[in-house]
């Protein structure tokens, strides 16, 4: 499992890291899908008016990736607390089965 | 996959509303439903949410030379059903919109339809389908989180596409546009996406395999 698992992260990293060495033209590289699909919407239709505003955005763009990574963070960390718990119940149940631990 | 926040116009965006709406009611009483039958599992069901929280936090590059995130959705869809993951992919999606500007209350309908209705329902259908057939575990969920991932920004590209028709090209031609933007973009992402749940699974099949019998949605069929 855990070989297996070593050998899909690092395709998944590899993956990720591909278009960091390719070129590309134009003068935003690697913007957020997100904002080119306004940036297309104002293209199809130039009259168009967003008739609604974020109540609130983040203050700078600072702020914005700190909120990020709080998310990310949080995530993280709770998916890394779940493992941790159910490893060291599985690990416990092996001990007390006799086994020897490794 | 974010529409941002008044860029759907107001019909449009009450539609979505309405349509995503029952299944959000839906994804409720799903939650309670698993939580009230099979308490230990709640841990791991949290565990399913967070995993969504991480993946659509994390702006990965892509070889159109734009960003965009996973959407982390099909893991939960696979364990628990979809219809937990639409409430709680609206709940990230919330987060999103309140705390980070992205997408937005108006588009939130059209939001939660795509990454917490169409991703976790195709997501669910592929394991399924692929379980059904013969394949292996790692098969299906791979192709399950990949494809859920991938259905997901199709949808969003076929949103604006009917809300915003090419002059042109009419809707096909804006569908072309938007999903060159979006799908295009996220086809390297839904596999990186597919990947990390495949590693996911692998762990919960090594340290957690109590919880997966009782929930016997991985029980049912074979296992591997």
């Amino acid at each position: 499992m855990a070989h297996q698992n070593l050998i899909l992260l690092a395709a998944a990293v590899m993956i990720a890291m591909i278009p960091l060495f390719m070129t590309f033209e134009g003068d935003e590289i690697f913007g957020g899908a997100d904002g080119q699909a306004q940036e297309a919407i104002i293209e199809i239709r130039p009259d168009y008016e967003p008739w609604f505003d974020a109540i609130w955005e983040p203050p700078s763009g600072e702020i914005e990736s700190l909120l990020f990574m709080l998310q990310a963070a949080l995530g993280a960390g709770l998916l890394g607390y779940y493992i941790g718990v159910r490893r060291g119940e599985a690990r416990g149940r092996r001990l007390a089965e006799g086994d020897a631990p490794h | 996959m974010h529409i941002m926040e008044g860029y759907l116009p107001a019909a449009h965006a009450a539609a979505w509303t309405a349509v995503s709406a029952p299944f959000v009611a839906y994804g409720g009483y799903r939650l309670i439903k698993i939580v009230r039958e099979h308490p230990e599992t709640k841990l791991l069901l949290a565990a399913s949410g967070a995993f969504a929280f991480v993946l659509s936090a994390l702006k990965i590059p892509s070889v159109t030379g734009s960003c965009s995130h996973a959407t982390g959705t099909g893991l939960g869809a696979i364990l628990f059903g979809p219809g937990v993951m639409t409430l709680l992919g609206t709940i990230v999606l919330l987060f999103q919109t309140l705390l980070l500007a992205h997408g937005g209350l108006t588009t939130l309908g059209a939001n939660v339809f795509s990454m917490a209705v169409v991703g976790p329902y195709v997501a669910y259908g592929i394991f399924r389908s692929v379980r059904g057939i013969g394949g292996s575990l790692a098969v299906a969920v791979f192709l399950a989180a990949a494809l859920g991932d991938l259905s997901t920004y199709i949808v969003t590209s076929a949103q604006l596409a009917v809300a915003f028709p090419d002059p042109a090209g009419g809707v096909a031609g804006s569908f072309a546009k938007f999903g060159s933007i979006f799908a295009f973009t996220q086809i390297p992402l839904a596999i990186i996406e597919g990947l990390l749940t495949v590693v996911v699974v692998n762990v919960l099949m090594a340290y957690s395999r109590s919880e997966l019998k009782s929930l016997s949605l991985l029980a049912k069929g074979r296992t591997a």
